[in-house]
Formats: structure tokens, sequence, C-alpha cells
């Protein structure tokens, strides 16, 4: 081992140590903060929070991102809400349920004293929202409305109609722009970072390519922020956007940042099915739905009768019937494995038998399409807009589908990687939803992140640190832009006979058969196989048409589906070294005898923090103990 | 089904561009537009062309990424539907489809079908926020907001930035884009300080771009895939009227 990791959580109580550390750490004073050059890639709730707010701190920031504007990021799509520990609904919520919730629905795999910060500024950010102008659903009286998500058993979600990702992601742009115009953040849209640049240990900037004229640049500064969203591309079908890469944290890590828990993979109950080999993407139908929605299949196998003819008796409504306490409200990866079950038993739906139906009826008849439509509307027409099936009149058809990742680059408390300076934040951080992430919290730890932590712990970084002058004309910079001008050039030598989709399409299908729903070891071990042959067949075979100084949208697909055969890899090593199965980590080996995940705290109670060991050897294993000082780790039970 | 694409392909910003026919033979209905294209592009690098490009991200209809002029309408022939999210059912076999960028003298294209919207980033730099800056907020429930009001602020707010509202009015105004953020925030009583300023800044700033003015068409709403009202337009004018009336500064 290498990396020393240290997670630097403050001493002292659990609900004292945010505000000690504010306390204890270093400032940099007004005139000082002008002066420094904070690099901020992504412009989602991460990343356009943090540069923005960053930016009003007096900081001199760059945000940069690959969409032709920052308000495009994908967090723009998150749909069913935000969870915060306001207790508004007075039905028993704190700041301790949620941090509680968060620790369980997370299988026990996180820092506590991560999640319980996120818990404690989760009421910060609705404050902060609400004055931005995010138009958060209201009840008549005027106060703010909530709904339900999975794994709680309180109403702590805020939301907008189903927009609340967008409204959110509004308010940070609208924020953003503000700074722009005020000339404190340099904003670079359509521009793709490519690779950090290490100087005598530290982070100090990033070789960037113009996605329009394909010009190869440097960018130097004080610190990097990393806020590149996550890596669900890597399984080519997912809820993320087409764009939504890992190239930003691959790059990083090659680098020298550890890669945590990479295998932690978020398997979304709730989606579109798929409908045939030309599909895309799959959308996601928001958890929200469960609150009103049922989920069931016909108790017999291969019964095609049309579901409304199915009479109630021959309907198996499998997550009330296993989990009766929290219902169709089960969390996410329980939800995902129980769908597949009833599908593998051959009880699936629809054509091709990977479905499983949610069900609005007996809503509509307690409280009237009306009340369906003004919660749900446009949910229900994007689902006809792609299905052609009225979800008013038939229920949805829905399955899994891979939708976030809870691994990402390792980070201490500040937020920062093992590369001194490099910080990471958002979902491309690792850091507070351990194995398995409830409904409603990544939009908050997004923004926890961007406007209440990273704008602090840089201070601590800038002020704790002697960084020498360092300018874009240093050699380093100069021979990072040559490895990346070079791989450019690579991907288009080679001129073979394969598309990078269709690559793509193939690594995906690896993935999800090995490395999804459910691993094993022997799985595991074909898809190895089976990802460096096809590494290989992509060095020799692609074909990329087109120039370099160009827009080019096959020569930056290729390099991110580059990236992807190189993680798919570390994800599959990751999996196959945790033995336990644990929230979304699902090995077949280990399962109770009612087909739950069985954890194995005794070996496994650890963060498992990969770090690159040169090209061609096996990366080594760091591991972060976890330590549980306030909850009892218990097996998780939600039935 | 099998269709006959007539596509604009322009190499460059500079560059003078053409529409160009392809043929797009065994195309599902259930494939969306965008999919289509897809299939498209793999065979034209298949055959050793170049692909078409586009603009798109989410698929979702939520980023406001995408947009094509298809058969001269915005975002194609359905009503409130992003091109992400059209699907080839819409189209009949035999089809003959013409596929074009947004064309508006703010958008300058880029290449092939994408196009520079930027400027409708520089609107909002000009007004389109309420100054909260971090960390001074009061409790999110201190002021009550009737439940109308943030309703109606919501249907302004859904804009996703497209711009198809620009590609389809005759004078490619952005009106319809600037008067739906003006309206979300000035709906609100969060937004009502700058709710002034706001409007007089960001209606001048759409002139300074070079977008048309406004003559109430409503080809813009008629295209908008969030359905945008056209009464968000009444409501700014009135509100920069007003500016201009006390004498606010931008
Ligand atoms: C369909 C969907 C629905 C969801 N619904 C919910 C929900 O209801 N509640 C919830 O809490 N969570 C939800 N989530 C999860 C949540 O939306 C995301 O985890 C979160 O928004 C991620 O934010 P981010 O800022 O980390 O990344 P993103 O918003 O993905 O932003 C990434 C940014 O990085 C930029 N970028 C990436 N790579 C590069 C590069 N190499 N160079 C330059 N720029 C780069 C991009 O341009 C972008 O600006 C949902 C997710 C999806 C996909
Ligand atoms: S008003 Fe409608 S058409 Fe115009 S940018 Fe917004 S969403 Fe697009
Ligand atoms: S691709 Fe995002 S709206 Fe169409």
């Amino acid at each position: 081992m290498s990396i020393q990791l240290d997670s630097r959580i403050p001493s002292g109580p659990l609900a004292q140590k945010w505000d000690r550390h504010r306390f204890e750490m270093k400032l940099v004073n007004p005139a000082n903060k002008r002066k420094n050059t904070i690099i901020v890639v992504g412009s989602g709730l991460a990343g356009g929070a943090a540069a923005a707010t960053m930016s009003e701190l007096g900081y001199n920031v760059k945000c940069f991102c690959f969409q032709d504007s920052p308000r495009r990021a994908h967090s723009i799509a998150a749909q069913g809400g935000i969870n915060a520990a306001k207790n508004y609904q007075n039905d028993g919520d704190s700041v301790y349920r949620l941090f509680y919730d968060t620790i369980k629905g997370g299988d026990f795999r996180s820092r506590e004293a991560n999640v319980y910060r996120l818990a404690e500024l989760s009421v910060n950010i609705i404050d902060q929202c609400v004055a931005q102008g995010v138009p958060f659903a209201r009840e008549y009286g005027g106060l703010l409305a909530n709904r339900s998500f999975g794994g709680a058993q309180v109403s702590r979600t805020f939301y907008a109609r189903g927009q609340t990702g967008q409204q959110l992601l509004l308010g940070a742009y609208q924020a953003l722009e503000r700074q722009i115009a005020r000339g404190g953040v340099k904003m670079f849209p359509r521009t793709e970072m490519l690779d950090l640049v290490v100087i005598d240990g530290k982070a100090r900037g990033i070789v960037t390519r113009n996605l329009v004229t394909g010009a190869v640049e440097s960018h130097a500064g004080e610190a990097v922020v990393l806020a590149t969203g996550g890596y669900g591309n890597v399984f080519y079908l997912s809820t993320n956007a087409q764009g939504s890469n890992a190239t930003a944290i691959w790059r990083a890590y090659k680098r020298g940042a550890a890669f945590a828990n990479p295998c932690f993979t978020q398997i979304h109950p709730t989606c579109i099915p798929v409908s045939g080999e030309y599909q895309s993407k799959l959308t996601l139908m928001s958890e929200s739905l469960r609150n009103d929605g049922r989920v069931w299949v016909p108790k017999k196998a291969g019964d095609k009768r049309d579901p409304r003819q199915i009479p109630e008796n021959e309907r198996d409504y499998f997550l009330e019937r296993k989990y009766p306490s929290f219902g169709n409200l089960a969390p996410r990866d329980i939800a995902s494995r129980a769908a597949k079950e009833v599908c593998d038993e051959g009880r699936g739906v629809g054509e091709t038998g990977l479905g499983v139906y949610l069900d609005f009826a007996d809503a509509i008849k307690r409280l009237g399409r009306d009340a369906i439509k003004e919660r749900y509307g446009n949910l229900f027409e994007m689902y006809e807009r792609i299905t052609n099936e009225n979800p008013y009149e038939a229920p949805m058809r829905i399955y899994p589908a891979v939708h976030y990742t809870m691994g990402g680059l390792w980070v201490d408390y500040n937020l920062m990687s093992t590369i001194d300076g490099l910080h990471v934040t958002g979902e491309a951080n690792f850091s507070d939803h351990g194995a398995n992430r409830l409904g409603a919290s990544a939009l908050m730890q997004g923004l926890a992140d961007g406007y209440f932590i990273i704008p602090n712990t840089i201070g601590d970084y800038l002020g704790s640190h002697k960084l020498q002058k360092v300018d874009a004309s240093h050699d380093a910079f100069r021979s990072v832009e040559n490895e990346v001008s070079e791989r450019t050039k690579r991907f288009l030598s080679i001129r073979g006979t394969r598309t990078v989709a269709s690559f793509h399409r193939e690594l995906g299908k690896i993935m999800w058969d090995y490395c999804g729903m459910t691993r094993n070891e022997a799985g595991l071990k074909l898809a190895l196989e089976k990802i460096s042959a096809l590494r290989t067949a992509f060095w020799h075979g692609l074909n990329v048409t087109g120039s370099d100084v160009e827009l080019n949208q096959a020569l930056e697909k290729a390099g991110r589906v580059a990236d992807f055969l190189e993680l798919g890899e570390l994800m599959c090593i990751d999996a196959l070294h945790r033995s336990e199965s644990c929230g979304g980590h699902f090995r077949e080996e280990s399962q109770t005898a009612d087909g739950e995940a069985l954890r194995d705290d005794e070996n496994f109670a650890y963060v498992a923090a990969w770090e690159f060991a040169g090209e061609g050897h096996s990366p080594t294993l760091n591991k972060e103990p976890l330590a549980f000082e306030n909850v009892k780790l218990t097996q998780r039970s939600y039935e | 089904m099998n269709l006959t694409l007539h596509v604009w392909r322009q190499a460059g910003p500079e560059l003078s561009g053409k529409m160009v026919v392809y043929k797009a033979n065994d195309i599902s209905p259930d494939m969306s537009f965008l999919e289509m294209l897809d299939v498209v592009n793999e065979r034209l690098t298949d055959n050793g062309e170049v692909p078409i490009a586009f603009d798109h991200d989410c698929r979702e209809g939520i980023c406001g990424m995408c947009g094509l002029m298809i058969n001269g309408v915005a975002h194609g022939p359905m009503n409130g539907t992003a091109t992400c999210q059209l699907h080839m059912r819409s189209f009949k076999d035999g089809d003959t489809i013409y596929i074009e960028p947004w064309r508006a003298r703010a958008f300058p294209v880029i290449k092939d079908l994408t196009v520079d919207r930027s400027a409708l980033d520089r609107i909002i730099q000009a007004g389109g926020f309420i100054s909260a800056p971090t960390g001074g907020a009061q409790d999110a429930n201190a002021i009550l907001v009737p439940k109308e009001s943030v309703d109606n602020a919501m249907d302004a707010a859904a804009c996703i930035g497209c711009g198809a509202c620009v590609a389809a009015c005759p004078n490619a105004s952005a009106s319809l884009f600037t008067a739906a953020k003006v309206s979300h925030l000035g709906l609100l009583p969060q937004g009502q300080p700058e709710r002034y300023r706001r409007a007089l800044a960001m209606v001048e700033q759409m002139d300074l771009e070079k977008f048309g003015s406004c003559t109430l068409h409503g080809e813009c709403q008629e295209a908008c895939p969030k359905e945008i009202s056209i009464d968000t337009i009444t409501r700014m004018n009135h509100d920069y009227i007003r500016a201009r009336l006390i004498g606010t500064r931008p």
C-alpha cells in the first residue's frame, strides 16, 4: 500500500464535528482569494453550485462543461425530489433520522461523519433554493409540500412537479450566470477535460479540448474540483445522458487519485423496459410513482392476458408481500432484485418478459384521475410518448436499469482526493451513499457539496499550503498536452471497421450480464477476459471518420469509450474482490436464507480504494476501515 | 419503414452548406427520431463518410440540447414534444423528411445541424436570476407563497432553453424564452425586488444579441416543447414598460 488514506474526520461528537471543523479550518483573507484560481470541471448541481459560491466568496473561478450551456448538465434530468430533514410534516423526522436512514440505506458502507454532515446541511439547501426562486410544490396554505421516497417512513422529499432536478439546476445555473456577468467565473462550454496536470504532487491544472475547434489547451490554477457526474454509461444503456462519462475521473485516477468502491452501482427499479437493439438510452420513471403505483406480476408464469383481465387473486403484489412495512417503497436495490427474481421465474410481462406492472388503477379509484394527473402528469405523458400506451388506462410496464454510481474517486472529509489540491464533488466522488443510495439524496449531496462544503474546505487547503506560482507555460502542461493530442490522433489513425457505438454496446452487455444486478465469481472472471479482448479489438478495429480540428462527436465518444473499457475492468476487479453482498452489490454466493444481501462486516467493513499501478499492472487495493460509533450494524430489513 | 432524408450538411461555421439526400431503410417505428439518425450515422461511418453532427444529451426532453427543424417545423410534428422524444411512429413508410438546423441570425451554425445558442445564456446573465448569495437565506417556510403563484411560476420555469421559439418565429425573436424567465421569477415574492430591473436588462440584452422583435405571431407557443404560454410575453412587456416608466436602470 503506497497511498495514505487519511479520512481527516474531525474529532468530537458526531453532531458537532462539522461546526467544530468549520471553526478550525484556515481562512483565506478576502484580498488573497482573488489571487487564487479554482478550476471547476462540471456545471451540474455539484459543479455549478460550487463555482457560483466560490466566485461569491471572491475566488477567481474557471468552470467547464461539455454541453453548449452549463444549464444542460445531467442534474437537469432528476425528476422526483430532494430530501431535507425539515420535519415540516411533524411526522417524527430529524437530522438524526435522515442520517440513520441514509447510513442504513447504504447498507453500512459509508462514513458516519460525512453522512451526518449531509443530513445537517439538507435544511440549509432548501432555504437557499427557495431564496433563489426554485418553485417547490406548495400546499394551498402557501407552505412547502412533501412526498415520500423509498427507504423512509417519513415524508421529507421536496419537489417541483416531476422536474426537481431541472429547477434546482436552474437555480444554481442562474447564480452561476450572475457570477459570469460579474466576471468572477469564466465559463468554458463545449470544452472537455481530457487530463489532469500534477506538479510536485499537487493538482495544478487541466488540459482540455475545445469541442468546436479541436484546440488542445491548458488551464492552470491553485486547486481543481471535479464535479463531472456519474459513470453509469459504462453499461451503455442507462438513465444517464448520452454524454455522461468517466473521462475526467478516470484520467485523474491514472494520475494518482484512488478510485473507491467502483463496483457500487445503483440499478433503479422503475424504468421503461428496453424495446430494441437500436435503443440509445433508458428512461427513468420517477420513484415518486411508487407513492401511488402498485407493483405486480401475474401469479402464473407465462400468463399473457391483458393485465386488466387478470383478477385480483391471480396477481402477485410482490413488494407488498415481501416487505409489508415498506411495501412499494422498498429501497431501490431491493425492489430491483425482486423484479428480476419474478422475471427469472418466467412471470415477467410485456413482449420480452423483462418487465413488471406499475399499476395506478387503485390510486385513480381512490383519489380520482385529476389528482393523479396533478402529481404525475408529465411522467405519464413521457411514458405515453415513448411507449404509445396510456398509463391512465392500463398499468405501466417497468424494469430495472442502471441509474447511479455510488463509487467514485476517494475523498476525505474535506472532499479532497488522494492527490493534494484535487477535490471531487457530487456523483463523481464516493462519499455519502455507501453501497446503495436512497432516492432524493443525490441532489441533496450535490448541493451540500457545492454550496456549503467545498467553498469552505477549499479555503482550508489554500490557507494551509504554500503553493508555488505556476502558470500554463510550465513544462508539465506541454507534456500533458502532447499526450492528449497523440491519443486523439491515435483514434483517427486506427481506421478499422467498427464504430465506437458498436464497441460501447458490446461492453455494456458484458457489464450488464456479469457485473449488473447480481454477480458471481465465475461470471466476473469471464467478464474480465471478455473486456480485455474487447479492448484489444477496440484499439485495432475502431473506425472514426472526420478530423480532430472540428466538431467531431464520434471522436469525443471514442475517448470516453476507451476510458470505459478500462473502468469496466476495474469495476469487475472490485466486484470480484468483495465477496460479500451489500446494497446494490449482490454476490450470489453471499445471501440470507430468504435471498437478501448478506454482508460480511468482519471482512468487508471498509472502503476499497484502488490505486493505479501502471499500464499492464493490476491495481493496488488500499482499505479505509469504516468505524461505526453511533449506529449499530444490523442486517438491513424492510419487512 | 423506409425513408428518404434531406439533411443540411455544412462542414463549418464559415463554410456554405447544402441539403444532401440519404436513404434511411429498415427503420423501426419504435425508434426515437435521434435513434433513427444514430442508425444513419452508423451506416455513414461504415461507408467511410463523416456522420451528421447534431446536438443532444439527455434524450428525455429536459436538457434542451436537441433541436431540429423537421419538415420546416421546430421539433417536428408532435405538439409539446422535443426532438429527442419524437418517435418514428409519427411518420409513414416511404416519407420524405427534411432536416435542418435552427435558423436565426443570433444562432450561427457550427456544423451541420448544430448551432451556437450562447446568446440565450447571455440573456440570463443580464438579469435572469434572483440575487441570493449562498448562506444568507431565511427558513424556507418563512414566506408563504400561494399555491397558484407557485404553479404559474412553475409553468414558466419549465422552459428548457432549446431555442425552438426563436427558430419558429418569423422574426427570430427570443421573446418567449426571455418572457418565461421574467415570469417565473416575477411571479414569486422572492423575485419582486429585482422584478423591473430584470425585465429591462433581459429585454435590452435580447436586442443586443440581434434577436428580432416580437409581433405576437404565436408561432413560438406552437413550437415550444414545454407549451410555455404566450401570455408570459404580455407579462414581460408589462414589466418592461413599467420599468421604463419608473426610470429603472439595468
Ligand atoms: C434520470 C435521472 C433522475 C434522477 N432523479 C433524482 C432525484 O429525483 N433525486 C435525486 O436526489 N437524485 C436523482 N438523480 C441523481 C442525480 O440527478 C445525480 O446524481 C446528480 O444530479 C449528479 O450531479 P453532478 O453535479 O454530480 O453531475 P452532473 O449533473 O451529471 O454534471 C456533470 C457535469 O460535468 C461535466 N463534465 C463531465 N465530464 C466532463 C469532462 N470530461 N470535461 C468537462 N466537463 C465534463 C458535464 O458537462 C456536466 O456539466 C437522478 C439521475 C438521473 C439520471
Ligand atoms: S420557451 Fe419553449 S421553445 Fe423557447 S426555449 Fe423555452 S422551452 Fe424552448
Ligand atoms: S436531448 Fe435533452 S431535450 Fe432532447
